[in-house]
């Protein structure tokens, strides 16, 4: 049934699985013209757990997080959510497999036509069927949350990155998702604002089971809320681990490169 | 050259108003329906499938680069060969309102172009269903930035009534011809004309640019 997938409640014969596996990429290709971008990808994440994507511009990591929100196909493979085929599928399973998963984007992508709780209400009372004063209450939580509870009813302009960042992800928190994607969400902040936001997400991680996948620039960030870290070279997955492995006796000599650049 | 008639002006008056009348109906049913097609030709444009996309943009193609008098042609005598007859009124509403929505839809599609593609991937990423996206994202956002180039094909359209008269419409134009061709006096009432169009026109134009300065940044 459609509507069980969506309610993390009802337990799920398929996520008790030996393999316990929310996310599973199963040998995912993925071009763009001529250019290769994932190559033959394997990888998984186990429900509950943040898994950080590192490695040069290029090598695929943002190219992951829209293939999981459907926001591109891959050419080649299988990726399931729980169990569930997110692709190969048709596009009315998609579309409900897909409401497990949130996104942050870089660019915060607020509906600037809309104000600050209705950005964060809009898609539970249209997409859940929560009633309007249900949703505004749990928006208002969400905004607290975020430290915005104050700023309801302004307009996203009217606010800085940070501040826009953080309603962007009280809005993706009040889908519920099981799976929350974030795209270099503090590349685009200016360095003061970048704190702020990446707090909030500490935060998330601490206090929820919300399985995070995650792409970042900010190694200690990553090093903080990651239970795995994969470094990404050329469209594969050359070396992956525990933070304090990965970041401290990187194996792979491309990791200690890039390591080296960035810290 | 003859002399100005006022009393000639005076007489034209009552065919005159009619004729207004009948040019503003035309202009604003034939406006509505402009808007409403060309939306749907817009978001036919940028349907997932390309068995309505290559349909859509033959049609509208094929409609914009032919002329809107010989459509009204078309519309008048050939349909009704077919069975498919309307009055004059019906069938020139209708055939300026499908030309002109072939302009609008590029309006629109501009207008939908320049909607960032983030606002589609937030609003997937939502799982909003794409007649919301349409209606609560990205439409009010794109229709901000066209209201003055519809504007503009709306004093355009105003312009192309007088082709109405090739059809036997009794607009503003045919009711000057009527009224010569029973009085001899042609400059009067095609002055009179003239005039209305300026009125019209020009007001309209200065409103649409003040309307571009407020609502296109």
């Amino acid at each position: 049934m459609s509507a069980d997938i969506s309610t993390p409640e009802i337990p799920d014969p398929k996520a008790t699985d030996p393999a316990g596996e929310l996310i599973r990429f199963d040998n995912v290709t993925k071009r763009f013209g001529k250019n290769t971008v994932l190559d033959d990808l394997c990888f998984s994440v186990r429900p509950g757990k943040h898994v950080t994507l590192i490695g040069p511009s290029g090598s695929g990591k943002t190219t992951i997080l829209r293939l999981l929100m459907t926001l591109v196909k891959p050419d080649e493979g299988v990726i399931t959510i729980n169990g569930d085929r997110l692709f190969p599928a048709d596009s009315k399973h998609v579309r409900e497999v897909r409401k497990n998963i949130g996104m942050v984007f870089q660019q915060f992508n607020l509906f600037p036509n809309m104000n600050v709780l209705r950005n964060v209400t809009e898609a539970p009372v249209k997409v859940l069927g929560l009633s309007k004063d249900e949703a505004e209450e749990r928006g208002r939580e969400l905004l607290d949350l975020v430290g915005l509870g104050d700023r309801c009813g302004a307009k996203p302009t009217q606010l800085s990155g940070g501040q826009q960042q953080r309603v962007a992800i009280a809005r993706a928190l009040a889908m519920r998702p099981k799976i929350l994607l974030l795209d270099e969400v503090t590349s685009a902040l200016d360095p003061e604002l970048v704190a702020g936001v990446l707090d909030v997400l500490r935060d998330i991680a601490r206090t929820t089971d919300i399985t995070m996948v995650c792409v970042t620039h900010e190694m200690n960030f990553a090093r903080d809320i990651s239970d795995d870290v994969l470094m990404f070279d050329a469209g594969k997955v050359i070396e992956s681990g525990p933070p304090e492995k990965i970041f401290s006796e990187p194996e792979h000599e491309r990791t200690r490169e890039f390591l080296g650049a960035v810290l | 050259m003859n002399n100005w008639d006022w009393s000639a002006v005076a007489d034209f008056m009552p065919r005159f108003w009619d004729g207004l009348l009948l040019t503003l109906q035309v202009l604003v049913l034939g406006s509505l329906l402009s808007f409403t097609l060309g939306l749907v030709w817009a978001i036919g444009f940028r349907a997932p499938t390309r068995f309505v996309r290559w349909p859509v943009n033959v049609i509208t193609e094929f409609i914009r680069n032919t002329p809107l008098l010989v459509q009204l042609f078309f519309f008048f005598f050939v349909l009704p060969e077919w069975g498919v007859q309307f009055s004059g009124l019906t069938t020139g509403t209708i055939a300026i309102g499908l030309h002109y929505s072939t302009y609008t839809a590029q309006v629109y599609r501009a207008g939908i172009d320049a909607v960032p593609p983030g606002q589609w991937e937030a609003a997937t990423a939502l799982s909003l269903p794409a007649g919301r996206t349409w209606m609560a994202v990205i439409l009010p956002q794109a229709i901000r930035r066209i209201v003055p180039a519809l504007g503009n094909y709306v004093i355009s359209m105003l312009k192309d009534t007088p082709l109405l008269a090739g059809i036997s419409v009794l607009e503003m134009l045919q009711q000057s011809r009527l009224e010569s061709a029973a009085t001899f006096q042609y400059t009067e009432p095609l002055t009179v004309v003239g005039i209305a169009f300026i009125l019209i026109a020009y007001p309209a134009s200065l409103l649409m640019r003040a309307l571009e300065r407020r609502l296109v940044r």
